[in-house]
């Protein structure tokens, strides 16, 4: 496994998640990929308590994060005040973003280059 | 100064307010969102009624933090982090002050501090900051919250889910504005916020 850091995807649809979790697989097999999609019933939306529960389940301290849309990325920041496990939100398009960390984290490439390759990919404001 | 059981009364008017209005809301959101405002907010008040009910509160922080935590966990859309940010807010400076005024200010900085919007982009934060200004200067009426909501009407969305239809959201009332328009109204009606 990559002990650099995890990769949190959050969206409004657990499908969504999923889904893009099994596109990273392809890149980033030993690259601990979490999600949080959807809410518990299983309808659309994001849930606080499902992203600490990710975060605080997950068995890296370093986490950074990818999300879809508005509500995603507050409760991804209210999850980050309330743990002690360093968790960067990262601003960057959606599937491109993740893809992009994925790739680079399991060719074990430093985090700060990491970060270098994703800032043409900041999309969100 | 209000009291703590006259905020009670206030915030559990909401509770009940909020589901008789659920498909209001949600028709004002299906127009220029995704149409679930009035169920994610009912979803959220249901819970914070059965924490309210099940509990005992003699400081307001208390009081506060608790809605706040609930509404963050239970409403599943940008509302919950966005009224749970406000009530957490008012938690805090619930600790030094009980002045309805600085708590409801100390609510709009959370909300804005959250969704780091600013006046005039066609969001809660369109009743919210009126009428804390009106509150600051002693004039909040009944008249000035329907008139803040009513000015979303016209307003172009640039933060939230309606921002995604650009000048097509001109023309519609923003469902978050009129969420914080009926919590200000149980606040007023409760005696919190006096006119």
């Amino acid at each position: 496994m990559n002990k650099q850091a995890a990769l949190l995807l959050v969206s409004h649809v657990e499908g969504i998640a999923e889904g893009l979790k099994e596109l990273l697989i392809q890149v980033a097999t030993d690259v601990t990929i979490i999600t949080a999609g959807g809410l518990d019933d299983g309808s659309v939306g994001t849930s606080f308590d499902r992203i600490s529960a990710a975060i605080t389940d997950c068995e890296s301290n370093t986490i950074w994060c990818f999300y879809d849309l508005g509500s995603a990325k507050m409760n991804l920041e209210i999850a980050a005040e309330t743990t002690d496990k360093e968790v960067m939100i990262l601003d960057a398009a959606f599937v491109e973003g993740a893809y992009t960390a994925a790739s680079l984290l399991q060719a074990e490439v430093k985090l700060d280059e990491i970060m270098q390759q994703l800032s043409p990919l900041m999309v969100k404001n | 100064m209000a009291t703590i059981e006259q905020w009670l009364e206030a915030l559990l008017h909401f509770c009940e307010e909020i589901p008789q209005h659920k498909d209001q809301l949600n028709q004002l959101d299906s127009a220029i969102g995704d149409g679930d405002h009035g169920s994610n907010m009912t979803r959220g008040v249901q819970a914070v009624k059965d924490k309210l009910d099940t509990s005992s509160y003699s400081e307001l922080t208390d009081l506060f933090k608790d809605i706040g935590m609930t509404l963050v966990s239970k409403v599943g859309g940008a509302s919950g982090p966005l009224y749970g940010s406000a009530f957490i807010s008012m938690a805090k400076t619930a600790t030094e002050s009980s002045d309805p005024t600085a708590l409801m200010a100390a609510g709009l900085e959370g909300i804005k501090k959250r969704g780091r919007a600013e006046p005039g982009e066609k969001t809660m934060i369109d009743v919210w900051q009126p009428l804390v200004d009106k509150l600051h200067a002693g004039q909040l009426t009944q008249e000035a919250v329907s008139e803040a909501f009513q000015n979303t009407k016209e307003m172009k969305a640039s933060k939230g889910r309606a921002s995604y239809l650009g000048d097509r959201s001109i023309g519609h009332l923003d469902p978050g504005a009129q969420s914080s328009a009926y919590l200000f109204d149980c606040l007023m009606k409760a005696g919190v916020l006096n006119e």
